[in-house]
């Protein structure tokens, strides 16, 4: 920190009080690192601290300070250091938050107060529709999105009668709506499970009694870890095909779960061996400096460097004119490690989601294999909500 | 019919699981008049224990004996270091410092095994499934945890009732001043029984780690429940805590699986499954509730 100092204050002194500015630009990172979930914020501070270690601690040639706090999971939690982020170090670009309920507390707020907010993770359906706004982008999806493609794979694959399970919260009433807007054939159940909850034997019995071809699950975290374990205890795994979105097969939670998961298709906008040339770049320099294949978090949290990377190279870093910035946003001038990358209206992303398939490893343990390409240029169900 | 029948066998097993962490709580809870909220970090160490050690030995009989021993070491220490100090305080000190205890176990368990959740695999020879019910087959590791169940409520059974050590420890739970001056010491009883408690804790968690999450707060979920049973079946009574926790096991269960049935026959289907779910989360501490209108004390009160 001191020497980055320094060094920047010496470049600016060689080159005669030019055109560079020269301290630091600051970006505050709200994020989950505690509880349970901690390990998705790491995740994604990690990627984002990657892009910054790639340029030595710049990003799109400019120096930048990234000052990390954890908000616990807590929406107050996460408004309190958002607060203190704007008032006492003067940021002027936020990004990190988590989850949904975080980001509706905060986004919201701090976009009104002239700050811009880069969503590496939770997409509500209100901030891409009614509730979008100039300086909120989201480079990760709108939350429905993979619930949307593994949808659509169901349709295409031809399921006829699928089972659905989510926690009885927003959350999950809101992946099986997702699901259902793309899955065209009938529904064997509709079940809402007690959020947190972590025996399913329940649940999979009644599963068994209804006979469906397919099971459609939406359990982020632990539950998931649950489920599918159990799923395959009950001998399901091999009658009835799962399918989820990537949430509860990302390569951290699979080494949790172990060969239960092999089989499972789950719907990504991203997957570590997407071949072209950011990615692998992307993949081999993760794994150099952490020890550990990248997450789609991971993959999140570096999209939103390097998108905030090409709109200061774009300024100059200078942030005095936000609309110069906000346009350079807006354009996504960066290479995607998920290829083809561009902004809707409402600022969201238009992207690409496939399908993966867990698959067993030879040297042992298990990874994600994409399968096929399910939507191409998608964007999401809100945008023409959008006055934007 | 037959769906009924194996949704009673799921209650039957989360009842055995209950039963394990209950059985020791309701000790602690009626011997030492100690509100230990830090129970389920016992049970978490024993899952964490089970799982790490049957990683790297490749047996799972021998992670569930370290499993067994760390939580019993983990628990007498708990005893010596903390709770000892907490006999003469009144009970919001002890919530205070047990909950501290919750919060140290937690990160703790992050420090020392990271974020990400352990995987623990059912042993090769209790992975397959039995059709104890035709039609419907039940994952023999269900069955093997309900044998446990079993043998540990028999043994407790025995222990209490035909020991000279159970004999004491049922005299402590009814008058403490008077069998400490009748010469025996209560403050090796007290860490023998906490001791067991804890071992019935880890035993628990061991037997959980291969159906659920290792993961740092796995304690906490189950831990209200647990609660939830030693108030139903009252206080500090073992035969209580048994008959509560098959009690609220199938409840629990069937409550799931029952109710949105019985919601589909007047609501549309969508709204019936939500509502469903909602009542059948609700429908243990209804039992809870209905439980102390009839008897405030619990089912088999320990002390009058």
């Amino acid at each position: 920190m001191r020497i980055s100092l320094l060094v920047s204050a010496l470049a600016a002194l060689c080159l005669g009080g030019g055109a560079m500015a020269a301290a630091p630009v600051k970006i505050g990172m709200v994020t989950t690192l505690s509880t349970k979930a901690g390990y998705l914020g790491e995740d994604i501070r990690d990627g984002f601290k990657l892009a910054m270690d790639m340029e030595k601690g710049k990003l799109g040639g400019v120096p930048v300070d990234l000052i990390v706090d954890d908000d616990g999971r807590k929406p107050g939690k996460g408004k309190q250091i958002a607060d203190r982020l704007m008032q006492r170090e003067g940021v002027k670009i936020m990004t990190g938050i988590v989850f949904s309920n975080v980001a509706m507390a905060v986004v919201p707020k701090v976009v009104r107060e002239e700050v811009i907010y880069i969503s590496p993770n939770a997409g509500p359906s209100q901030l891409a529709g009614k509730g979008c706004h100039e300086n909120y982008f989201n480079v990760a999806w709108q939350n429905d999105n993979l619930h949307e493609a593994v949808g659509q794979y169901a349709t295409d694959a031809g399921f006829k009668n699928v089972y659905m399970l989510a926690p009885n919260y927003p959350a999950g009433k809101d992946a099986l709506a997702g699901f259902k807007r793309f899955y065209k054939g009938g529904v064997a159940g509709e079940v809402y499970t007690k959020l947190g909850q972590s025996d399913y034997a329940a649940e999979l019995a009644a599963l068994r009694a209804a006979g469906p071809d397919g099971v459609f699950f939406f359990l982020p975290g632990g539950m998931g870890i649950n489920f599918i374990k159990q799923y395959a205890q009950a001998g399901l795994n091999r009658q009835i095909p799962l399918m989820g979105p990537a949430f509860s097969f990302d390569e951290r939670l699979l080494k949790a779960v172990g060969d239960a998961a092999v089989g499972v298709v789950n719907g990504s906008q991203w997957s570590q061996d997407l071949d072209n040339e950011a990615n692998r770049t992307f993949v081999a320099a993760f794994r150099e400096a952490y020890g550990r294949t990248p997450t789609l978090y991971a993959s999140q949290g570096y999209d939103a460097a390097r998108l905030i990377g090409s709109a200061l190279q774009a300024v100059g870093g200078d942030l005095s004119d936000l609309g110069a910035f906000r346009e350079a946003l807006k354009r996504a001038d960066f290479v995607s490690v998920r290829g083809p990358f561009r902004f809707g209206s409402n600022q969201h992303p238009i992207q690409d989601i496939y399908v993966r398939e867990v698959v067993k490893l030879e040297a042992g343990g298990t990874t994600n294999e994409t399968r096929k390409k399910v939507f191409s240029e998608h964007r999401d169900a809100y945008a023409a909500e959008c006055a934007m | 019919m037959l769906l009924f029948f194996e949704q009673l066998l799921n209650g039957l097993q989360l009842g055995v699981m209950l039963f394990l962490m209950s059985a020791g709580l309701t000790l602690v809870f009626g011997i030492m008049r100690v509100i230990n909220l830090a129970h389920g970090s016992l049970y978490m160490v024993g899952a964490y224990l089970a799982a790490t050690v049957s990683l790297h030995s490749g047996s799972f009989l021998l992670g569930l004996l370290a499993a067994l021993l760390a939580s019993a070491l983990v628990g007498l220490l708990m005893e010596l270091m903390v709770l000892r100090r907490l006999y003469q305080r009144d009970h919001l000190d002890q919530v205070l410092a047990t909950f501290g205890l919750i919060l140290f176990f937690n990160e703790g368990v992050r420090m020392i095994w990271g974020r990400q959740p352990l995987f623990m695999d059912v042993p090769q020879w209790l992975s397959g499934t039995v059709e104890l019910i035709p039609g419907a087959p039940y994952p023999s590791y269900r069955l093997a945890i309900i044998l446990v169940g079993v043998l540990v409520a028999l043994f407790l059974y025995l222990l209490f009732n035909h020991t000279r050590l159970g004999m004491r420890i049922r005299a402590g739970a009814s008058n403490r001043e008077m069998i400490a001056a009748l010469g025996i010491n209560i403050k090796l009883l007290n860490t023998l029984v906490f001791a067991l408690g804890a071992l019935l804790a880890g035993l628990a968690g061991a037997m959980a780690g291969p159906i659920l999450a290792v993961e740092s707060g796995m304690g906490e979920s189950i831990l209200i429940l647990t609660f939830v049973v030693i108030v139903i079946g009252g206080v500090g009574s073992i035969r209580g805590a048994l008959v509560a926790a098959l009690l609220v096991g199938t409840v629990e269960t069937l409550g799931g699986y029952l109710l949105p049935l019985l919601l589909r026959l007047f609501l549309p289907l969508a709204s019936a499954d939500g509502a469903g779910a909602s009542l059948a989360s609700m429908s243990v501490y209804i039992l809870m509730a209905a439980v102390l209108v009839w008897r405030p004390r619990g089912l088999f009160p320990a002390h009058d």
